[in-house]
């Protein structure tokens, strides 16, 4: 609750929303205390005072009634007929929605039958069927809009009581033979009351809104007693002669409503976890750069080379160092695979290429991404754009959320093309269709309008990877593109990628967590742990002698089929927490080798071999010395 | 895709009967006689007489529901005694006038609504973002027939730049012009809420999207930004855009009835108001039926749209 309220305060909107609400609601309490004239003594040859008249601050009415006093008297019913509807439909509403979810079967089916026909009303005419029956009157119009208010709250409340309803503390109190009444009262209401204030305080803006409405339509409070509604409706016929009377009672309106509004949208910010956590932020069209630091520049004629790349993600005041300094290297017709566990900063490193680390929270700190020798961070995001696609080509995981639900893949495959060039409708289509037979889907026609729901998983992969294919790129990062398939399929999509990539000359960068699929199709391997790469060489060399401890174990972890006589083993611990890196080796903990000078200084990544390099002081089986020996 | 819309069609019989059914237990609590309470000054011996035995008001509740649906449904929804005309005739003749007025108004919370919701969100945090959050904020808290005597004030009193009410000038022509003159004040005052909650609903509904996966696959793919917004983003967006659209659908048509008092707009909701005030209680009962009605059937149509939108949505 203190959590919350200071959740609340931290909202200057909100804070503000309260101190005028309370300001109101004050005055509005000691009213009757005040010095005020009687605010229905009419008083014709004073009428129409303007404002700030003698004896008159905010002048008089058609009637010569004091406006301030009336104003004020005004509120206080206003304010007090709102809360009481919205006391009113609370209370029958929650009781509704408890019966309903409590219950449940045919109880809740009829119930909620019923609400949902009050639901197919428009809401303001029902009120005004109320009012009709009961007849104008301010205690119909509260009647009125406190009953079209109920199925709103029955709803909510039955929701929540629903799911209250099968926990296992109420199954608990129904075993040790409580009634059922005395199970809602001490059980399930102590949890719903939370949800019905919050409720109550988004909908009573509202209530005070449609009750004054009701009252300036003439259903509401009778002359001479008057609620703002009412005075504005009176007020009505004198709008352009004495603009003022009607002024005062509807700026007050709009200042009780607005602050309503605004406590309202600060209690469900404050609530909501996910606005907590920066989830519902917008992520930019490309990842953000601040580069500190020199520029590590480009060395060799690589395609794409990574240099020293730092990618950050800066959250509230943490820092989670997701990607630490990482160099890479692929060269044309080359298949480079980056290996790691869940969490090791392989797919940071990857999308960190063209900027599409989600930003916020992402930010490159440092380092280079040099193709063909040019520095892509920092590039404008018009040079980062027209390079996508065209040039480096992205395949992801799980093609049910990469592609769009609601286009069909052909057009999504021509879309691919048409960003990047013009592109005529039946040749775009006509590639689409080219595009599906090259990553072999069958009935290539016929799929081009089918929606990715319609697909398989496998035949949705290679959708994606026709995409990705569809401009011709020089580079292909391909981001565990067969992990979520099974592995006929997944065997598949390796043959295709590996045909592509020696037919065009591609170069592929192909990120895992799985050494079968690295065998199988690249040629040297990058292994990567908590944002930096601890081991790097051709793949023959690495898989047979593996050199760093981490390498090794993880290998370990891989299950030989048919052979078996190797012990399945897990690593121990968990991987470190990336804004709270140790000092020295990262791995040390989860280390059987590690010794003090692991936990010391920064370790190098050093060359182990012409070809192989490896971060580590003590490797597991050192090629060097072993071929001096 | 028609037999979806017969499907859909065929559900709403239920709503509907639901509907009358809550509208005649409303009608039903009006208390004493009800021939008395529906002739009201008309209440001769005579007349209550022949009402009685025309509308079986006699006769139990349930007997006199079956009686006033099937009158219905043959198109007689009564008479009114106030004005001497079939309840049916007048609704149809005010409802037209209504339909104008909540129909654009409906236009105008869409387009407005929906472009400022993606802007904002395009821009989070931004001044735009700010300054849509502080009018949209100040828009749902205004009352709308504050908001349209204010307007009377400003645009039609002091700048004469638009009449101050009706919906047509006493003398001269009825063309479209002089009918779009009348109608832009009242149209955008009765929007000016709906658009407010269209436009929170789509900012929210734009960020949930912009974080999903496909929206990175779009970019990576080489897409410009601005299609990425309008062309990605919103189409999904869209799918819990338009049910709170036909949310507000029943706001501008139920809501119309402040702005209709405010601008004299000769509409179903003033007429409602005039025949509460005289209690003339077959016009109110038919009248609100008749809305409602029609709002459901709108319903279907924005089901029927979602359903041409999401093709993951089995018609």
């Amino acid at each position: 609750m203190s959590n919350f309220l200071r959740l609340l305060a931290r909202n200057k909107l909100a804070l503000g929303g309260l101190i005028v609400m309370g300001i109101v609601i004050f005055f509005a309490l000691i009213t009757p205390l005040l010095p005020l004239a009687d605010p229905n003594v009419t008083n014709t040859a004073d009428r129409f005072q303007p404002v700030f008249s003698e004896g008159a601050l905010l002048g008089t009415d058609h009637l010569g009634r004091d406006l301030l006093s009336r104003l004020m008297w005004g509120t206080r019913l206003s304010l007090a007929v709102g809360f009481a509807a919205a006391i009113i439909a609370a209370t029958i509403g929650a009781a509704i929605g408890i019966i309903a979810g409590y219950y449940g079967g045919r109880t809740d089916n009829i119930i909620m039958r019923g609400v949902d026909m009050l639901m197919a009303f428009p809401y303001i005419l029902l009120a005004l069927a109320i009012v009709a029956a009961l007849g104008p009157g301010l205690l119909n119009a509260l009647i009125a809009v406190a009953a079209v208010n109920i199925p709103f709250f029955a709803r909510n409340i039955r929701g929540i009581t629903v799911g209250i309803a099968n926990k296992e503390f109420v199954d608990a109190a129904r075993l040790a033979g409580k009634s059922d009444a005395s199970i809602i009262l001490s059980e399930v209401l102590p949890n719903v009351i939370p949800v019905i204030v919050i409720a109550m305080s988004t909908t009573i803006g509202w209530m005070i809104l449609e009750t004054a409405g009701l009252s300036f339509l003439g259903l509401g409070s009778q002359p001479p007693v008057a609620d703002l509604g009412s005075m504005l409706g009176e007020a009505r016929s004198a709008l352009i002669t004495n603009p003022h009377t009607s002024i005062v009672p509807g700026m007050m309106i709009l200042i009780i409503v607005m602050a309503i509004n605004l406590l309202g949208d600060g209690v469900r910010d404050a609530l909501d976890p996910r606005l907590k956590s920066g989830a519902l932020s917008r992520p930019m069209p490309a990842t953000r750069v601040d580069r500190k630091g020199p520029i590590p520049e480009a060395e060799g004629d690589d395609l794409l080379a990574l240099r020293g790349l730092e990618t950050q993600f800066h959250v509230k005041d943490r820092v989670y160092k997701a990607v630490g300094g990482v160099d890479l290297n692929v060269r044309p017709g080359e298949c480079l695979g980056l290996i790691g566990e869940s969490g090791s900063g392989k797919s940071v490193t990857a999308l960190s290429v063209m900027g599409l680390v989600a930003s916020p929270p992402g930010v490159i700190t440092g380092g280079a991404v040099y193709f063909e020798g040019e520095d892509l961070v920092g590039a404008p995001y018009s040079k980062l754009r027209r390079m996508r696609g065209k040039r480096v080509a992205y395949i992801f995981q799980d093609p049910l959320a990469t592609l769009h639900p609601l286009y069909t893949i052909g057009d999504q495959l021509i879309e691919a093309v048409s960003c990047h060039r013009p592109i005529g409708k039946s040749e775009g289509r006509a590639h689409a269709v080219e595009l599906l037979r090259q990553v072999r889907i069958p009935n290539a026609e016929k799929r081009v309008d089918s929606y990715p729901h319609e697909l398989s998983g496998g035949m949705r992969q290679r959708v994606g990877i026709a995409m990705a294919l569809a401009n011709d790129p020089e580079v292909i990062i391909a981001d565990e593109p067969t992990t979520a398939l099974d592995v006929t399929v997944q065997a598949q999509v390796l043959t295709l990628l590996d045909d592509l990539r020696r037919e065009k000359g591609l170069a592929i960068l192909f990120i895992t967590h799985d050494f079968g699929v690295v065998a199988q199709l690249c040629d040297r391997v990058a292994v990567m742990y908590a944002g930096r790469i601890v081991e790097q060489g051709p793949t023959d060399a690495i898989l047979n002698a593996p050199a760093h401890p981490y390498t090794s174990k993880l290998m370990a972890c891989v299950p030989e089929l048919g052979e078996g006589r190797r012990r399945l083993e897990a690593i121990p611990g968990l991987p470190p927490v990336v804004d709270k890196l140790p000092d020295g080796c990262a791995f040390a903990d989860r280390c059987h080798v590690a010794t003090d000078a692991c936990r010391r200084g920064e370790i190098p990544l050093d060359p182990l071999s012409d070809k192989r390099r490896v971060r580590c002081i003590h490797p597991v089986s050192d090629p060097a010395t072993e071929a001096a020996q | 895709m028609a037999g979806y819309i017969l499907k859909r069609l065929l559900s709403a019989i239920p709503v509907l009967i639901g509907i009358s059914v809550i509208v005649f237990l409303i009608m039903a609590m009006i208390p004493g006689d009800p021939a008395t309470a529906i002739l009201g000054s008309y209440a001769t011996p005579e007349n209550v007489a022949a009402l009685n035995e025309d509308l079986g008001l006699d006769e139990p509740l349930v007997t006199r529901y079956f009686i006033w649906l099937s009158n219905m449904v043959q198109g007689d929804f009564g008479r009114s005694f106030a004005l001497n005309r079939p309840v049916l005739d007048e609704v149809l003749e005010r409802f037209g006038a209504t339909l104008v007025l909540a129909g654009t108004a409906f236009v105008l919370c869409s387009v407005f609504g929906i472009a400022a919701g993606v802007i904002s969100a395009a821009n989070q945090y931004g001044f735009g973002d700010k300054a849509i959050t502080f009018v949209v904020l100040l828009g749902i808290s205004i009352p709308s027939f504050f908001l349209g005597m204010m307007m009377i004030l400003i645009f039609a009193v002091n700048l004469r730049w638009f009449p101050v009410s009706g919906m047509w000038p006493i003398f001269g022509d009825r063309t479209i012009w002089v009918l779009l003159d009348h109608l832009a004040m009242p149209a955008i005052a009765l929007a000016v809420v709906a658009t407010g909650v269209v436009a929170r609903l789509s900012r929210s509904a734009m960020l949930e999207v912009l974080r999903q996966d496909f929206i990175r696959t779009a970019r990576a793919k080489g897409v410009r930004e601005n299609s990425v917004i309008w062309r990605h983003a919103l189409r999904a967006a869209m799918v819990s855009i338009i049910p709170v659209l036909g949310i507000q659908a029943g706001f501008v048509l139920s809501g119309a009835v402040y702005i209709e008092m405010v601008f004299q707009w000769p509409g179903v909701g003033r007429m409602l108001v005039d025949a509460i005030l005289r209690r003339d209680i077959l016009l109110v009962q038919g009248g609100v039926v008749f809305i409602a009605a029609c709002y459901v059937l709108f319903n279907i149509a924005v089901d029927v749209a979602q359903s041409l939108l999401d093709p993951r949505i089995k018609t």
